[in-house]
């Protein structure tokens, strides 16, 4: 049962010669991204500091660099990259769709709870 | 039969029967979409982490003081380097898995087998590694006061800045209170463990000992934990109610309840994909060895575990960074 495998990752940018070339490639673009995420929480650079959209800058990077990991995970290891655009669209809309409403409607909601704690006429620190 | 379906399925439309639209096997397919279910689980408890944290946004735990531990390096600070750890070992375990359903495509078996036998050995070193984990989480390392508001107080040395332990410095006032059990109270009620130290004892050796300040749990404007003056811990350390050791469900000494009852609860979970991912793994490891794909002529179940077993470390991937990073 030979399986056809796509074996260009960045958008064609990179070809491997075969799977399993393809498999080390990958791991190693993940361990990158995780000690570069693992740097960047020991040092936390000032620069990072800074809120953009309620959130630190610092925060916002790691979140893109783990969706970067999540997408290579998804779309090698598991050869989402392999399978019909039918499959994947409805593997991965679902989700794409649901979890950033369910996120933000719940941050949002956590953060008015915030506000009513902090600047209502409740006593919270008794 | 092969060839008349093929025939058919270029005359008539993709959906229109008589192939596999999808291009995908039933088995992979359900699998796929359990995994679809699975990570909206996940992304609910993760979102609903979120909301408490975003609730109380002064005053979350810093992930960095309370996860510093790591193996045959006792008292040295040393955030996240052990989970970062963890996550490499479950990344490799991942590889030596899409190695495995590699080799089940060129049907070598013997080659499926050995890169079967890393991911369990991974696997099982992940949740060794999340047990040792758990338990420096539950026994705690400096222990903590509550008051009455459920407020956690730690406490550090003025001189240093650092945590210090309480049993270093609480007072020792003798007492009869003992744990109340069924057989030596009323048979109907009891209690749980008490803490080494009572109320007192921790308030008298503050008292005693100027070197001591307490650290509260709101946080400053650049997300350090706001520590007291000597004036002002005195007058708060006089609201205790409960001295708090290490975790639990009901307290823990980092701070916010929440956060240790959704570190237990989302760790958790996660661990027990992974045990029973080890477990399947080990199915499936005995069943390459006896040669059952072999005799089917194909190793599709390796595939399909493998599918499960890539989730959970996608879901480890998010869990570090909500929990450890961010």
């Amino acid at each position: 049962m030979a399986v056809e495998h796509k074996l260009s990752i960045f958008r064609g940018r990179l070809t491997f010669a075969s799977n399993t070339q393809k498999i080390w490639g990958v791991l190693i673009f993940l361990s990158i991204v995780t000690v570069v995420e693992v740097a960047l929480g020991i040092f936390k650079p000032t620069i990072l500091m800074s809120y953009f959209l309620g959130m630190k800058l610092l925060n916002w990077i790691f979140i893109i660099l783990t969706i970067v990991k999540a997408y290579y995970i998804a779309w090698d290891f598991m050869h989402l990259r392999d399978e019909t655009r039918s499959l994947t669209s409805s593997i991965v809309l679902p989700l794409v769709i649901l979890i950033p409403y369910l996120v933000f409607i719940l941050l949002l909601e956590a953060d008015y709870i915030y506000n009513v704690m902090t600047d209502g006429f409740v006593s919270w620190n008794f | 039969m092969d060839a008349t379906l093929t025939n058919q399925s270029e005359n008539e439309k993709i959906w229109g029967g008589g192939n596999k639209p999808l291009n995908s096997s039933y088995g992979k397919m359900m699998m796929w979409f359990f995994i679809v279910s699975d990570a909206l689980t996940f992304s609910g408890f993760l979102a609903a982490y979120g909301f408490s944290r975003f609730k109380f946004i002064d005053s979350w735990p810093i992930a960095d003081e309370v996860f510093n531990h790591f193996p045959f390096l006792h008292g040295v600070d040393a955030p996240m380097y052990y989970v970062a750890l963890m996550t490499f070992i479950l990344i490799f375990s991942s590889v030596t898995m899409v190695l495995a359903v590699d080799a089940g495509h060129h049907m070598k078996k013997n080659k499926v087998a050995f890169y079967m036998l890393l991911t369990i050995v991974g696997g099982a070193i992940f949740l060794g590694s999340q047990a040792w984990e758990w338990k420096n989480f539950i026994n705690g390392q400096y222990g903590a006061v509550e008051t009455r508001g459920g407020q956690i107080l730690q406490f550090v040395s003025a001189d240093t800045g650092k945590r210090v332990n309480i049993t270093s410095f609480a007072a020792s006032i003798p007492t009869d209170r003992e744990q109340h059990q069924g057989r030596n109270g009323i048979w109907y009620a009891s209690e749980s463990t008490l803490p080494t130290y009572s109320v007192e004892e921790i308030k008298k050796g503050f008292i005693n000992n100027n070197d001591l300040l307490v650290k509260t749990q709101q946080l400053d404007e650049n997300g350090h934990k706001i520590v007291l003056s000597r004036e002002e811990s005195i007058s708060k350390i006089a609201q205790s109610v409960y001295v708090v050791e290490g975790a639990n469900l009901i307290r823990n000494e980092y701070g916010n309840r929440l956060f240790a009852n959704f570190f237990f609860f989302i760790t958790g979970f996660h661990g027990f994909h992974v045990l029973s991912g080890v477990l399947i793994n080990l199915i499936v490891f005995f069943n390459v060895v006896i040669g059952t794909y072999e005799k089917r002529g194909h190793y599709e179940m390796v595939e399909k575990v493998g599918l499960y077993w890539h989730f959970v470390d996608l879901v480890w991937v998010f869990v570090f960074t909500f929990f450890y990073l961010v």
